[in-house]
């Protein structure tokens, strides 16, 4: 019998966090490629599934705080340096694109797994998931309703999941400077919002916190894609009066 | 044949352990460390600020643009 209430809170709940966790893996596979991304996740799901099926109700006693600050510090500076890149991207070329995938321009292995995108996704669905899991243990177990938890907790997984798996062709589309300021400001974005809380720090708004973290970042990415414009056209405009 | 084995697994081991690093440091330290020592001495001082009760989850996001502002202005030399 399922318990509409615990059924609507944990499907409410678990979605805001796999909704972080399939912008992150469509993210990472747009950008660095979908094979190893892809082995990333679930390489992420196998360790989950085996910890919940080791752990149990014990789940709660998993120190999430130190995997949010070690998860969150990594992609916090990682995230950076997409920005970065990111910035200096558009700067130069607009919002054009490169044409096709430039591997190597990226780092990104032309042949063998990508360490990078399959750490990326690893850490994204681990974490993720297991605060979906702490979730359905949390609500199942506070209302004596564990399958109907794990049923909603499910659902928002075959849900969101599938949207993503929609949406990846459409975020394909997007010019490849343009997405890769994109995937850094909202790897910064997640990575801030981790860090800080695995501190033991509360955000202002809690999840909603991670929407003004993205834009504050989208932000600064604006204001300093017109700085490295203004300066590079200062810089031809000194090499044009010097040649004459 | 024993000691080549063992000189084949050392070198093996010491070129994944070479690799492992590599990996890693790209990944924390990219292109410009004075970014990821920025958030790490960030976290650090907001740390240190919360513990003596002061509210310090904006000094990160704050810190972060500002080091990626040096690090462009830096390149852009």
């Amino acid at each position: 019998m399922i318990n509409p209430a615990v059924f609507a809170t944990t499907f409410l709940a678990a979605a805001v966090e796999i909704v972080e966790m399939v912008i992150i893996v469509v993210g990472v596979g747009v950008v660095r490629g979908w094979r190893s991304t892809l082995v990333g996740a679930a390489s992420g799901l196998v360790i989950l599934t085996a910890l919940i099926l080791a752990l149990g109700m014990a789940l709660t006693h998993v120190p999430i705080g130190v995997l949010r600050l070690v998860v969150g510090s990594l992609l916090f500076v990682f995230g950076l340096q997409w920005l970065r890149k990111g910035i200096r991207r558009v700067a130069a070329n607009g919002f054009r694109g490169m044409g096709a995938r430039a591997a190597t321009d990226d780092g990104i292995p032309t042949h063998g797994m990508d360490w990078t995108a399959w750490l990326l996704a690893f850490k994204g669905v681990l974490l993720e998931g297991l605060e979906v899991a702490i979730i359905v243990v949390t609500f199942g177990a506070a209302a004596r309703a564990f399958p109907t938890a794990a049923l909603a907790a499910a659902a928002a997984l075959v849900v969101i999941g599938g949207a993503g798996a929609l949406a990846h062709r459409a975020v394909e589309r997007i010019p490849r400077s343009a997405l890769q300021l994109l995937v850094g400001t909202l790897l910064s974005a997640f990575g801030t919002f981790w860090a800080v809380e695995g501190l033991g720090i509360a955000w202002p708004g809690e999840d909603l916190a991670i929407i003004a973290l993205a834009a504050w970042y989208i932000l600064a990415a604006a204001a300093y894609i017109g700085y490295l414009r203004r300066h590079a056209q200062h810089a031809r405009q000194l090499a044009h009066a010097s040649a004459r | 044949m024993t000691v080549s084995w063992l000189n084949r697994a050392a070198t093996l081991s010491l070129r994944g352990l070479v690799a492992f690093g590599k990996f890693w440091y790209g990944f924390i330290i990219g292109d410009d460390w004075t970014v990821a020592a920025a958030v790490a001495a960030a976290l650090v001082v907001t740390w240190l600020l919360h513990t003596a009760g002061v509210a310090a989850w904006w000094l990160p996001p704050l810190a972060a643009v500002a080091a990626t502002g040096t690090s462009l202005r830096r390149i852009s030399r």
